[in-house]
């Protein structure tokens, strides 16, 4: 059974706000969503690879070299709000620059 | 009681590539900002991703140097976390499968040999950079946002702030001089992450783990750890426990403050990155890779003492960085004397660079321009005080010290036939150095030679000057 809690966890994960009152519903359909994927786990896949991709290519690398490809102008046109060319953003805090 | 120190290193390097990791968009150090970005690195919806060859390379390059195995099997995967530096949302890694594991590099830590264990490394994109206002707002500039870097994970096999230094620095130059990445800390092409935890000597468990960030030099990682060291121990010794957090290192007054408490494993909801194919790497291409890898500092610092004659010392100092080491094997390489050109490069050329504070490669001077002087020294063309003038001139302006000398008319007076005749006159005029000579007083030879120097503005040649002189003094 999915908690109300791993609802929350996951609504903040995944950035989304959701009211209150709408946790249950997202409790039974999610419950019942994984209630099905977990019907996979009853097939014994022992000594089978995983498998990790559906594409039939493999290995398409590309050559190193630096181009172009839009304008600064282009990208920054759908940025909403842009200062010396930077992108602006309300100050998030209490989380790391670096990755 | 007493306890021991665990600490893993976990070390993002920039790769040096032409373009990003999985966008052709150009990669440059200190570009205006948003320049070289695209629909890729922003996240537009439907673009889709392509590795780059190059960086994968390097990236095996690294592995291989670090003697790691590396994987021929893998795939990339995605890794899911909302932060504006990153407008994808999601930074493509290799989680699953990374590229190589299983390394190790050698330290010496007061004389001892140590192997430091590399639990695994893995190519994957950096992220845009942040600057924070003041005014309620950040500002993201993305130049920064997907290019090419490595992360090298190693096993907590470090017992000191001091062996974590010098894995730092072996890792540092190991990498340098595969050529792969700057490895400048200064410009962010390093940056180091750690962990440490410290437990009572013989337990069988690993204490809880602290991770220190903002360490921006080795130095600060070697403070940051000493300084967690003793907090650490303090607290177990007062029957208190350690939390599980991160805390930043502050240069200023050399502790650690608490950033966040780690609320349990990081959510980062990791799955097979679906816009990219598996890769093969073949053994034949890791066999080709393994053959274009440079000369190591290692090897090179033993070639010097070996082959070139070098003192260990010296060679030590000139393998101590990839520049360094190129330039003097490209000085060598014009037919200057090894020896010599070590000597300058320690002294006059160090100097330089201290007072000026640059870098060998911010200066004019050539391999080339250094291997002619010195060899304008070695075939007495030029005294070894004109030297110095040339040496000034063709590192401050990148003069061809052949021609300059020239020019200037500083060719070195050898021919006895001209000196002679002057070192008779000076002679001549100064009976009472001759006296002084034949009492005793070697200064008298000094001051002579002083005045030969003087007439011929610092041009004459010392050793047939020393030998005129001599003669001459001792006939009379």
């Amino acid at each position: 059974m999915i908690s109300k809690d791993e609802i929350l966890h996951v609504a903040a994960l995944a950035n989304l706000k959701i009211d209150a009152n709408e946790v249950d519903s997202f409790v039974s359909q999610l419950d019942k969503i994984v209630g099905m994927e977990s019907k996979l786990a009853s097939v014994d896949t022992t000594g089978v690879e995983p498998t990790y991709n559906m594409g039939d290519t493999n290995s398409v690398f590309r050559e190193d070299k630096g181009i172009h490809t839009q304008t600064r102008e282009q990208m920054l046109e759908n940025v909403p709000e842009v200062e010396d060319n930077l992108i602006k953003v309300p100050t998030i805090v209490d989380k790391e620059d670096d990755e | 009681m007493n306890f021991e120190t665990t600490i893993g290193l976990e070390v993002h390097v920039e790769l040096k590539t032409k373009s990003k990791m999985y966008s052709p968009s150009p990669v440059a150090y200190g570009a205006e900002s948003n320049i070289n970005t695209n629909v890729i690195d922003f996240g537009f919806p439907g673009t889709l991703p392509t590795v780059n060859k190059n960086a994968y390379r390097l990236g095996v390059m690294v592995g291989l140097a670090l003697n790691a195995d590396i994987e021929n099997h893998t795939h990339f995967d995605r890794k899911n976390y909302f932060y504006p530096d990153n407008p994808k949302a999601f930074q493509i890694t290799q989680q699953d499968k990374p590229l190589g594991h299983d390394g190790y590099i050698e330290i010496e830590v007061d004389g001892e040999k140590k192997r430091i264990g590399i639990e695994e490394l893995h190519v994957e994109e950096d992220a845009g950079k942040n600057t924070h206002g003041n005014n309620g707002y950040s500002y993201v500039d993305l130049n920064r946002q997907g290019t090419a870097l490595i992360e090298i994970v190693s096993k907590p096999d470090m017992k000191s702030p001091e062996e974590a230094y010098q894995y730092l620095e072996n890792l540092r130059k190991i990498i340098q001089f595969t050529g792969a990445s700057d490895v400048k800390m200064e410009e962010g092409s390093m940056r180091v992450d750690t962990n440490i935890s410290i437990r009572p000597v013989g337990s069988d468990t690993y204490g809880t783990k602290v991770e220190l960030k903002n360490l921006n030099s080795f130095n600060h990682v070697r403070l940051g750890l000493a300084y967690e060291e003793k907090r650490q121990a303090a607290i177990l010794k007062q029957g208190g426990s350690i939390g599980q957090e991160t805390r930043r290192f502050d240069e200023k007054s050399g502790e650690t403050f608490l950033m966040r408490v780690k609320s349990g494993a990081d959510d980062y909801r990791y799955f097979p990155e679906p816009d990219l194919p598996d890769y093969e790497i073949s053994p034949e291409w890791i066999a080709e890779i393994k053959a274009s890898l440079p000369e190591t500092a290692s090897v090179r610092r033993s070639r010097y003492i070996n082959e070139l004659g070098i003192p260990e010392y010296d060679a030590g100092v000139l393998t101590d960085t990839k520049e360094m080491s190129d330039f003097f094997d490209e000085a060598v390489s014009y037919d200057a004397n090894p020896k010599l050109v070590s000597n300058w490069l320690m002294g006059e050329v160090n100097a330089y660079l201290n007072e000026k504070k640059i870098g060998l490669l911010d200066t004019k001077l050539t391999p080339e321009h250094l291997a002619k002087m010195i060899n304008l020294i070695s075939n007495g063309t030029i005294s070894s005080k004109i030297a110095k003038k040339v040496f000034q001139e063709t590192i401050s302006n990148g003069t061809e010290p052949e021609e300059w000398v020239k020019s200037k008319g500083l060719v070195q007076e050898s021919d006895p036939a001209v000196l002679k005749p002057m070192i008779l006159e000076i002679l001549d005029n100064n009976q009472q150095s001759i006296d002084d000579f034949k009492n005793g007083k070697d200064r008298a030879v000094g001051f002579l030679v002083g005045q030969i120097m003087k007439q011929t503005h610092g041009q004459a040649n010392p050793k047939v000057v020393n030998k005129i002189l001599m003669a001459e003094l001792n006939s009379r």
